[in-house]
């Protein structure tokens, strides 16, 4: 039970580092806001594990699930910015 | 070249001070002396059978009290800033339809976030989570509905409202707690209850309540800001 709570964390720990390293080289932004998110999720089983679920809740609720969709939707305020600009620009 | 020299140099003395900390860690085998005396104390003194939120709402209470009025400042600062982009009526042709997917899920999910943020706060003492957690589940169900409709309009003055009077009755719960019981923020202004019961540990489920409501006033508030400010 232990050793397998053990591998679990470990696997964990990987996997929040490589979807950090993803979310920083990778090109396209919504694929980032995603990583960065599962980055939170990943945190929060981690807290749970820690025996911390109110710690966990909080990681869950705005680490992963606020902070997403307020990236997602500052992304979608400035690609309607880069569009106008684009239209502008042929107008010009 | 200089450049990756410094960065290498910075992260092996990093790795350093880290694996010294790592190779110098023993587990606890048992709680230090004020944890243990939190989690002795607790049940007998406060009657809460979560010793996280006793910890937050009545042991720490000023800090969290800190806490909430951090947040209120940086809700104040955005509504502040994102005032003056504030538009009047967007035309609502310009506006691409989202998907059917979504308009139906969110008239099914949002009353169930919101419920589900309520449950959170009202049993904070009972099960983890709690003020903070709640509210913010319940700015998730805001932010449901504003993504189905950017130009929804939300009553800034009923969001106000609701802010200022829960963190009035807050800090008046604390004073209550200054005359009546041990000191500022005591739960003990009201019965214990008994111990696991959703009517127990005195104070806490109310102030809890309030903080849970205060802070989904101010997140929502937030989140409503930035949708209603106008593309510059």
């Amino acid at each position: 039970m232990n050793s397998m709570i053990t591998i679990m964390t470990l696997v964990l720990a990987l996997a929040t580092i490589v979807v950090a390293l993803v979310s920083i080289r990778t090109k396209q932004l919504p694929v980032a806001i995603l990583a960065a998110g599962l980055v939170g999720l990943f945190a929060s089983v981690l807290f749970i594990i820690l025996a911390a679920p109110d710690v966990a809740m909080t990681q869950a609720a705005i680490g992963s699930g606020l902070t997403t969709f307020l990236f997602f939707f500052v992304l979608g305020r400035v690609r309607g910015m880069g569009k106008n600009d684009a239209e502008e620009g042929e107008f010009d | 070249m200089i450049k990756r020299l410094i960065v290498l140099l910075l992260m092996l003395v990093l790795g350093t001070i880290f694996w010294q900390l790592l190779s110098a860690y023993q587990p606890d085998t048992e709680l230090n002396l004020t944890g243990r005396y939190y989690a002795d104390h607790t049940a007998d003194d406060l009657g809460a059978a979560n010793v996280v939120t006793a910890i937050i709402v009545t042991y720490r209470g000023l800090d969290t009290l800190g806490e909430v009025t951090v947040l209120f400042l940086s809700a104040a600062i955005v509504g502040l800033v994102l005032a003056s982009g504030r538009q009047g009526e967007k035309q609502r042709q310009q506006l691409t339809p989202v998907g059917e997917l979504l308009t139906i899920g969110m008239r099914l999910l949002v009353p169930l976030f919101m419920l589900l943020g309520v449950y959170i706060f009202v049993n904070g003492h009972l099960t983890p989570g709690g003020g903070f957690q709640g509210g913010a589940v319940i700015a998730s169900g805001v932010l449901l509905t504003l993504l189905v409709d950017p130009v929804k309009h939300f009553s800034h003055r009923l969001i106000a409202i609701i802010e200022s009077l829960s963190g009035f009755f807050y800090v008046s719960l604390g004073a209550m707690g200054l005359l009546l019981a041990g000191g500022f923020l005591d739960n003990r202004i009201l019965p214990l209850g008994e111990l696991g019961h959703l009517f127990s540990a005195g104070a806490i489920p109310l102030i809890y309540s309030l903080i849970g409501l205060k802070v989904g006033a101010e997140f929502s508030s937030m989140l409503i800001d930035f949708s209603e400010t106008e593309a510059p």
